[in-house]
């Protein structure tokens, strides 16, 4: 397959501070691919120089064949654009806003109509249409944000942070959609910091932090970094300082990495069952109670600690 | 162009949802007009807020045109809203203007009445009434030009066409269709027949004026100085929009899909219009219904809100433009929208202000746009208006200007 999204050595600089630090990768026509990556990694304002509303620092990219740059118009009509944050007209309907939206990429008359109506389907606000945004809960509002972004049928949909801060039955729906418009032939670029999305919706992945991307591939790939390794989760009291406890795990020998992440700790190791009984030791010569240990098979969440040493969500 | 037709009619339909904005748009201008013009009597048959204006004429004419309308002057229609005196001298006629003494002097020059009816055998000279009027009291010496005008057109209207006058004449109801039927035979027999004894009519014309139009109905002047008080608010309003549409995300959307910040821009500015004349012609058509308050010349009325409009638009922009964000809009605007409603004369007729108010009240549309309220009031109809009307649409131009060339240094797309 061809890629159609080429971004070569991206920089984006706010003044002094440099929030995206010379970005490469493509994305091949029909997938989707996925930038996963903490606060603060520099996602959205990829997706920002991508869909030409700033100019980069230095870097370019071409989509459908134009560069984001030279071509900004051109980009435009074949990319859509799903917003972090909600951009919608809150006193108008979800229907208007659609029609508004759909004027916009230059659709009317009849066909702007049924545009809409298909849309409204997709999304599944037919019945509530008429109402005004406003009054629609969060992941209802997330769902008419999508639906401007696939009004004019891109080529390529960027979707930043969809699912964030709304309930899982809505962000159920909101993936399935994806999968959906994915399956109709649509390349989706999605960017997310839960790692589950990530795994679930796409076929590569890149990882971004601070301003880089630190890998890229598919999930196998990726998991393969981190070797046939598995984490093992402790969870402490409270009170505990899991700081020392986690210091103490990595004088045991089979014990690759332990990081600390909030009264979590987490262990890399190439065999959870081999260090367990050492784990449970080191915490009950400290007096340190365990509340309860998981055992995670290999995932990209590990891949982000064992690149960064830090843990996708703090 | 047509993206920018559709940002305006999306955001005036997002107006005119804005309970908020609708109160103060549209029920805060109507509620004080009604208070004001409780207040001031005009709903009981009370006197107009001006009256006893000063006004010196002199009669040099002394024949039956310029006596009538000496005579006009001192009648019984007239006595509560203008005082005349006479005096013989032009220069101290002027004097008592020049002194603020007067709203004006009315100079009937020797000869008028042969100038408009030439005696047989005679070549008709070109006299003129001059109006002196005092720029410090714009409105009152507007009254008397009014009337002078009205009593100038009525006599050429005589001396031109006997018909035409005595039909509008009929219309306007100042003379009964037995007296119209009358007086048109008489003047049609007239300007066939006997060009000499056009007197007759002059005089009808005038005995019949009741003084109606020529009184000034003190809402004429409440309501056009509320409607654009709040036309302020309006425009501080449309302008606020753009950054909430920058801080609501909607602005960045718009400059990722195709459309130009021009037409992004410009349909703001639309929006901006649509709104602020689509409420004066609301509240304009709201204090016909309800006050039974005539606006005047309906072409004067719409000309001058739509300049009016734009004047404002152009602050609305200037004070998003230098606003950093959707709430510093909103003060700067009602800080606007209090000063220039009470400078512009909204509240006291800019006539009684210090001068230093007055030249001040010339950068606001409110003076403008109400000094050409005040002449269509009167009975002025788009021609008079050209003064107010290129003003407004300078200062419009002007404002647009500036900032624009302040949106440029400003980043509209970055937070
Ligand atoms: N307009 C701006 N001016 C200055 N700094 C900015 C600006 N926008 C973003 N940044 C900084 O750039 C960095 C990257 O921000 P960005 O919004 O791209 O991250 P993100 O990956 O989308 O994060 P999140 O998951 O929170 O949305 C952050 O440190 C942020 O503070
Ligand atoms: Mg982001």
């Amino acid at each position: 397959m061809s890629s159609i999204l080429q971004v070569q050595n991206l920089i984006k600089k706010y003044d002094d501070f440099t929030a995206v630090k010379g970005i490469t990768f493509d994305i091949k026509e029909g997938e989707i691919f996925s930038l996963l990556g903490p606060n603060g990694a520099g996602k959205t304002t990829t997706i920002s120089m991508l869909s030409t509303l700033y100019a980069p620092t230095s870097g370019d990219a071409t989509i459908a064949g134009h560069s984001i740059t030279k071509e900004p118009m051109k980009v435009r009509n074949a990319i859509g654009v799903v917003p972090q944050d909600l951009a919608l007209y809150e006193d108008l309907t979800a229907r208007e806003n659609l029609m508004f939206w759909g004027q916009m990429y230059g659709l009317s008359g009849s066909s702007l109509k049924n545009r809409v109506n298909e849309v409204l389907g997709q999304i599944g606000l037919v019945d509530k249409a008429k109402d005004r945004v406003k009054t629609y809960s969060g992941g209802m509002k997330r769902r008419v944000n999508i639906g401007v972004g696939l009004l004019h049928k891109p080529k390529v949909l960027f979707m930043d942070e969809p699912t964030v801060g709304i309930d899982p039955q809505s962000r159920r729906a909101i993936l399935d959609t994806v999968k959906d418009l994915n399956k109709q032939g649509m390349t989706v670029l999605y960017t997310t910091h839960y790692m589950e999305e990530a795994e679930e919706l796409s076929s590569r992945v890149g990882i971004i932090d601070h301003g880089e991307l630190i890998a890229i591939g598919t999930q196998k790939e990726l998991t393969k970094q981190v070797g046939e390794a598995e984490t093992l989760v402790l969870h402490i009291g409270e009170n505990e300082d899991p700081a020392a406890l986690a210091a103490a795990f990595k004088g045991i020998k089979e014990v690759l990495e332990a990081n600390v992440i909030g009264h979590e700790i987490s262990v890399i190791t190439p065999s959870a069952k081999d260090v367990l009984a050492a784990v449970v030791t080191k915490a009950n010569e400290r007096g340190i109670k365990i509340h309860s240990i998981d055992i995670r098979e290999p995932n990209l969440e590990a891949v982000f600690l064992h690149l960064t040493g830090r843990a996708l969500r703090d | 162009m047509l993206k920018t037709f559709l940002i305006g009619i999306k955001d005036l339909r997002i107006a005119f949802r804005d309970r908020a904005a609708l109160i103060f748009m549209l029920a805060a201008p109507f509620a004080l007009t009604l208070g004001m013009g409780l207040v001031t009597g005009r709903f009981n048959g009370g006197s107009s807020g001006l009256s006893n204006i000063p006004v010196v004429i002199v009669n040099l004419d002394h024949e039956q045109l310029g006596n009538t309308l000496v005579e006009l002057f001192n009648s019984e229609d007239l006595a509560d809203l203008v005082e005349p005196t006479s005096s013989a001298d032009p220069e101290a006629a002027r004097l008592l203007v020049d002194d603020d003494d007067a709203a004006a002097a009315i100079i009937i020059p020797e000869g008028f009445t042969r100038s408009v009816i030439p005696q047989a055998g005679e070549q008709a000279t070109e006299a003129k009434i001059e109006v002196y009027a005092n720029p410090s009291r714009p409105t009152s010496a507007g009254v008397i030009k009014a009337i002078v005008d009205e009593f100038i057109s009525r006599v050429d209207e005589g001396s031109v066409s006997g018909q035409v006058s005595i039909v509008k004449l009929l219309r306007s109801g100042r003379i009964t269709p037995q007296e119209a039927q009358a007086a048109g035979t008489e003047l049609t027999q007239r300007l066939n027949n006997d060009p000499l004894d056009g007197a007759l009519a002059i005089k009808l014309n005038a005995s019949t004026a009741d003084g109606e139009a020529l009184k000034f109905d003190i809402l004429a002047y409440l309501a056009p100085g509320m409607a654009l008080m709040f036309l302020m608010y309006t425009v501080s309003y449309g302008g606020r929009s753009i950054l909430t549409e920058k801080a609501q995300g909607t602005l960045p959307r718009l400059l990722v899909s195709p459309t130009n910040s021009m037409q992004i821009l410009g349909g703001k500015v639309f929006g901006i219009f649509l709104t602020g004349a689509a409420q004066m012609l609301i509240l304009i058509g709201a204090t016909t219904l309800f006050f039974n308050l005539k606006w005047g010349d309906s072409w004067g009325v719409i000309v001058l809100v739509l300049a009016a409009v734009f004047g404002a638009t152009g602050w609305g922009m200037l004070i998003t433009a230098l606003a950093r964000t959707p709430a510093q809009v909103g003060s700067i605007g009602s800080a606007i929208m209090l000063i220039f409603g009470i400078m512009g004369g909204s509240f006291i007729s800019i006539e009684n202000m210090p001068a230093a108010v007055q030249t001040f009240s010339k950068i606001t549309p409110n003076a403008w746009a109400l000094n050409g309220f005040t002449t269509l009031g009167l009975g002025g109809t788009l021609a008079d208006l050209s003064t107010p009307i290129t003003a407004l649409l300078t200062m419009g131009s002007i404002l647009f200007l500036a900032s624009v060339v302040l949106f440029g240094k400003k980043n509209l797309v970055q937070k």
